[in-house]
């Protein structure tokens, strides 16, 4: 018999990043401490290294980043559109130009596999960017009047998952309709949102135009209520978004949320099925299913619940757990202690209501946060590993009869983000996606983006559409209150 | 009701009635208000409606949804320039109504009867047409079929402008399901019966029953459970004023309902698309699309 | 009608109806989510011990191929005696798999390997083209077993798979099996023609029921020969015919691998599809002949750690 093919460790090496033992905060072009002289430490999630000390913003920053958006809105929003357009496009250019730094940067801040920073993250960052700028100049012709005005300071909060991608999707369109922009990141993912800040010193952009605040949730919340600003936008969770949409209420602050999901994978007996499996372990696995458009509700034709289940588990012993730098690792870190602490809390609750858990032969690294790869069958639409984002490395498997059946499950969720649909049979995935309450649905793939898509939910997975031209709506004023087109 | 007859004739008076799942039922609490005209005149009572019927109503624009959001947007749009077919058919009547409700004078309700009526047409021709305004194929960086494509959010709660109690009502009701909405309707507290009296024109127009549903009464009563509905999508706040649309707005976000805020609006210009667009949720469909096969014989 | 069919699928072969049937019944490939993981699979990164253990596993399945019109006893002599010893200046290097030569060519093949523990493969069936009568293409296979052939390389009719006569091409197959004797029978699709990847799924289930040893993408002599993608979907075929069947089949990659790195990729695929049991020379080739220089000159690479260059490599 043959002997087994190792795969040698292959490490993407630390040396393309600098990282400074510290950090502040990026307010009107100068990095400077927060102050109450608060920091924060951020730690490496594979390794719990500390990386960094970052200044943690509270109120009085907030407030001078966002006069010092205020003060730059002026000059921004009367450049001609075509001098916006080539500042994103330096930026876009200095991303892929700096690009491996800052993927390996990514991977040791949030602990998701390199391979994914090099070949999704950051290739999607430059191209946001890209594909922004080229706007700047052309938002008369975006169909939403004859002049669109941009809404003046935008008020930015991103989530721990895609730090910098999420920062793209905010800024870009945000600048090329001439805001301004405070952008807080996630507390234990600062780091690339301050090279960033840097990316736009090399860009020249003008000072006060991004403002970079790391913090926690007090600096986020004092940032949605601070006076000054006209527009949010954030994405993370649904409870968040809705006490944003609280806070919010009775002013003029526009608001675009990108929340939660349950994304239903739809599988039907028609299947392409090698590659539906391969898309439901990328809909589930991709950085270790802290996705909110996760297709983490498997929805099986119960004809073929078998076979597929045999190919799945057969698949996901294959999965490469370990060392995110290493190129070849599948599934890297979950982010922190508290989000393995939830999806370990809401596997434990699976099991208690009787689903069937199950998970390769997996062996964790003994420091840092980790979650095997995990698979529930008995699943059904009353057990809360079916219903509850877990936002973690785990797959609730259920059954369907009919087409309807699948439809009807699909759409039982409070929820409404994102769908999978796998059938060789053309006219079903037309009727099935069209019933199907999600801002995005993926036919015979899954978890796919781009910068000329829109992206966003329905219900109560947020309002709003990041990507394409609808994503510019959302940083533009109408000419009228009715809307002109 | 005035009498228009002669002075030997008893006028018959009309009960306004609710207009829910296209019925017209009284409301659920029994009780009625006084509705006047501007000059504080009696007009006739208009049904006081409650919670539950609020309730209801959300029930029955729950039900037609999934009809009337799969309906074709041709078959919309002929449904939407039936009723204003309908409505110029009764158009003498709604010019009085409209006279006494907003204490206009003949010719300017006239006015704004016909602008009201116009508008039916200007969104029944939308119908068909904004998917193409705003949707459409997104050119992505893949070997993909990108589309996205407007659908309608679900079940609106409309609160209807409280001055323009005719043309206003039409320009928040016909943009939301134009698109293929469904509405439970609060109409101008004040001034209801050219609401009530549309409600006659809907139920005999091809609007299918529960496609609008139209409540009288307080309008901060009965919008309070509406907003607050766990099974409403959105919001149109037009006839809330700033206390009211700030609490709703507030309730509303327990399922992220989405909001239009009250703003300005003369309701007498053309409309643009806002209306339409603010009860749409975009919805983007990805497809491989891929090589037909790599061949080519070369012996 | 005879059979190679294993016992659970031995209904399926019964009629042209029933095969045609079965083998449109086998679920449909996604051409951009095939070559996505494929792709996906490339980016594996192969360092070190990891690289020369590929490195002769890879020598050790090369099916070192000549298959010209000008080939001459000398020019298969040269390349028996590279298949034997790769690499004259070391002697640990492993040998290949087989020499793979036209019919007319074993013997001088067969004489020249002098009894080395290499196979002799030979082309058959009117290769590449195919088109011949049955007769003439089990003539063909005859002589180049009773040359001395340890496996024999067919190709199937495309035109009747194309045409969707499924039961005549798998008769063919049978009866050259039948006619191969005990040499191991490798069936080749010639994947470039049959173009879909459907198909593709589909002649590898045909072969495989009709009792091919070896499933081969192509001849070589088309423009669009072994790709990571259409391997990958062949050793899903491998794979979910063992689980259905018990029998395990090998799989060639033939054409157009030239490099080190490519092997690797492929290699990679066999691990993470079929997985480590077809990680042997027994169950998986390459079909290929530049590919060994450039495998002895990384060995000799990771060896000394100096780069290698085409002088310090035998010219076949």
């Amino acid at each position: 018999m043959a002997s087994v093919f190792e795969y040698a460790p292959a490490p993407e090496s630390r040396a393309v990043v600098d990282i400074a033992p510290s950090y502040g905060l990026f307010i009107d072009g100068e990095f400077a401490e927060a102050a109450d002289g608060k920091v924060f430490k951020t730690v490496s999630p594979s390794s719990e290294e500390v990386l960094s000390e970052v200044a943690r913003a509270g109120s009085e920053d907030v407030d001078r980043a966002v006069k010092a958006a205020r003060r730059a809105f002026e000059k921004w929003s009367a450049l001609p559109g075509r001098e916006r357009a080539k500042y994103l496009f330096r930026i876009a250019r200095i991303i892929q130009e700096r690009s491996r730094e800052l993927a390996v940067l990514e991977t040791l801040d949030n602990g998701k596999p390199i391979r994914e920073t090099r070949d999704a993250d950051l290739p999607l960052v430059a191209a946001h960017f890209f594909y922004y700028a080229g706007w700047a100049d052309k938002l008369e012709h975006a169909g939403l009047g004859p002049n669109p005005r941009p809404l003046g300071v935008a008020g930015q909060v991103i989530p721990w998952n895609f730090p910098l991608l999420m920062l793209a999707w905010k800024i870009a369109p945000a600048l090329a309709a001439g805001n301004t922009v405070v952008l807080k990141p996630a507390e234990t993912t600062p780091l690339s949102a301050l090279f960033f800040a840097d990316i736009c010193r090399q860009a020249g952009l003008p000072r006060g135009v991004v403002n970079i605040l790391p913090g926690y949730g007090d600096a986020g919340a004092a940032l949605v209520e601070h006076p000054g600003i006209d527009k949010v936008a954030f994405t993370g969770s649904t409870a968040v978004g809705k006490a944003i949409a609280r806070q919010v209420a009775g002013t003029d602050k526009k608001v675009t949320l990108e929340l939660g999901g349950k994304g239903a994978n739809i599988v039907f007996d028609d299947a392409p099925l090698d590659q539906a499996v391969e898309g439901i372990i990328g809909g589930i696995f991709f950085n270790q299913g802290q996705v909110c458009c996760a297709g983490s509700r498997l929805l099986v034709q119960e004809s073929i619940q078998d076979e597929l289940l045999d190919s799945l588990k057969r698949r996901l012993s294959t999965l490469r757990l370990g060392d995110p730098l290493d190129k070849n690792t599948d599934i890297g870190a979950i982010n922190s202690e508290e989000q393995l602490a939830r999806i370990t809390s809401l596997v434990e609750q699976g099991e208690a209501e009787g689903a069937e858990r199950w998970s390769p032969a997996c062996a964790l690294p003994s420091s840092g946060y980790w979650f095997a790869p995990t698979l529930f069958t008995n699943v059904t639409q009353a057990h809360t590993i079916a219903r509850d984002e877990i936002f973690g490395p785990v797959l609730s498997v259920l059954t369907f009869r009919t087409p309807d059946e699948a439809v009807a499950k699909a759409n039982n969720s409070q929820y409404g983000l994102s769908a999978g649909i796998w059938t060789e049979k053309g006219s079903r995935i037309l009727a099935v996606a069209n019933r199907l309450r999600a801002g995005v649905v993926w036919a015979n793939t899954f978890n796919k983006f781009d910068p000329t898509s829109p992206f966003g939910g329905y219900k109560e997975s947020g309002y709003g559409r990041e990507g394409g031209r609808h994503g510019l709506e959302a940083y533009l004023a109408p000419t009228s209150p009715e809307g002109a087109r | 009701m005035k009498s228009t007859v002669d002075a030997d004739r008893l006028g018959v008076f009309k009960t306004y009635k609710l207009y829910v799942g296209g019925k017209f039922p009284r409301s659920e609490s029994g009780r009625v208000y006084e509705v006047t005209d501007s000059k504080g005149k009696w007009l006739a009572n208009a049904p006081l409606s409650s919670r539950k019927d609020a309730r209801d109503a959300v029930v029955a624009a729950r039900k037609a949804f999934g009809a009337w959001s799969g309906a074709t947007a041709y078959n919309r749009g002929q449904v939407l320039y039936r009723v204003a077919e309908m409505l110029e058919g009764r158009r003498d009547q709604f010019v009085r109504e409209v006279a006494d409700a907003e204490g206009l004078s003949k010719s300017k309700a006239a006015a704004v009867v016909d602008a009201a009526i116009d508008r039916w047409v200007w969104y029944a021709g939308w119908t068909d047409k904004i998917a193409q305004v705003v949707g459409g194929a997104n050119p992505v960086a893949g070997p993909f079929f990108n589309l996205s494509t407007p659908e309608p959010t679900g079940v609106v709660a409309v609160l209807a402008p409280q001055e323009s109690s005719f043309l206003g009502l039409v320009s928040v009701i016909a943009p939301a399901i134009a698109t293929g909405n469904t509405v439970v309707v609060v109409a101008s507290e004040g001034a209801p019966l050219p609401a009530l009296s549309l409600a006659e024109v809907l139920a005999t127009s091809d609007v299918p029953g529960g496609v609008v549903n139209i409540l009288s009464g307080r309008t901060a009563e009965i919008a309070a459970p509406l907003a607050s509905h766990q099974d409403v999508n959105a919001i149109d706040l037009a006839g809330a004023d700033e206390d009211l649309a700030k609490e709703l707005e507030t309730a509303a976000a327990d399922n992220l309902k989405r909001v239009l805020r009250p703003q300005p609006v003369d309701f007498t210009a053309a409309p643009g698309t806002g209306r339409l667009t603010a009860f749409l949720e975009t919805k983007t469909v990805w497809h491989p699309t891929g090589s037909l096969g790599a061949s080519g014989s070369a012996y | 009608m005879p059979t190679n069919a294993p016992a659970a699928l031995s209904d399926v072969t019964a009629s042209d109806g029933a095969l045609r049937r079965f083998l449109h019944g086998l679920p449909g490939v996604d051409a951009v989510g095939l070559e996505a993981r494929a792709a996906s699979l490339g980016t594996r990164s192969i360092k070190t011990s990891a690289k020369a253990y590929a490195i002769d596993l890879a020598i050790s399945m090369i099916d070192l191929t000549t298959l010209e019109g000008a080939d001459t006893p000398g020019k298969v002599r040269a390349l028996a005696a590279k298949a034997v010893n790769p690499d004259p200046t070391d002697r640990t290097t492993p040998h290949t798999a087989a020499v793979c030569v036209y019919p007319d060519m074993v013997a001088t093949a067969k004489a020249a390997l002098n009894g080395a523990d290499v196979k002799v493969a030979s082309v058959a069936t009117a290769f590449p083209a195919g088109r011949a009568a049955l007769d003439v293409k089990l003539a063909d296979t005859r002589d180049a077993v009773a040359a001395g052939a340890d496996e024999i390389d067919m190709v199937i009719d495309r035109g009747a798979f194309l045409a969707g006569k499924y039961l005549k091409v798998y008769e063919e197959i049978l009866a050259v099996k039948e006619a191969s004797g005990s040499a191991r029978l490798k069936v080749i699709f010639e994947t470039g023609e049959l173009s879909t990847y459907d198909n593709i799924r589909r002649a590898s289930w045909l072969g495989m029921l009709a009792g091919a040893d070896f499933i081969k993408t192509s001849t070589g002599k088309v423009a669009v020969n072994a790709t990571p993608a259409n391997t990958l979907l062949m050793l899903e075929a491998v794979r979910d015919f063992r689980e259905q069947t018990g029998v395990q089949v090998g799989v060639k990659p033939a054409g157009g691998i030239r490099t080190s790195k490519d092997a690797i990729k492929f290699l990679v695929l066999v691990n993470e599809t079929a997985g480590a049991d077809w990680l042997d020379s027994h169950w998986f080739r390459f079909g290929a002949s530049s590919l060994l220089n450039d495998l002895l000159m990384q060995r000799q690479k990771l060896a000394t750690g100096r780069y290698s260059g085409p002088d310090y490599v035998t010219v076949d």
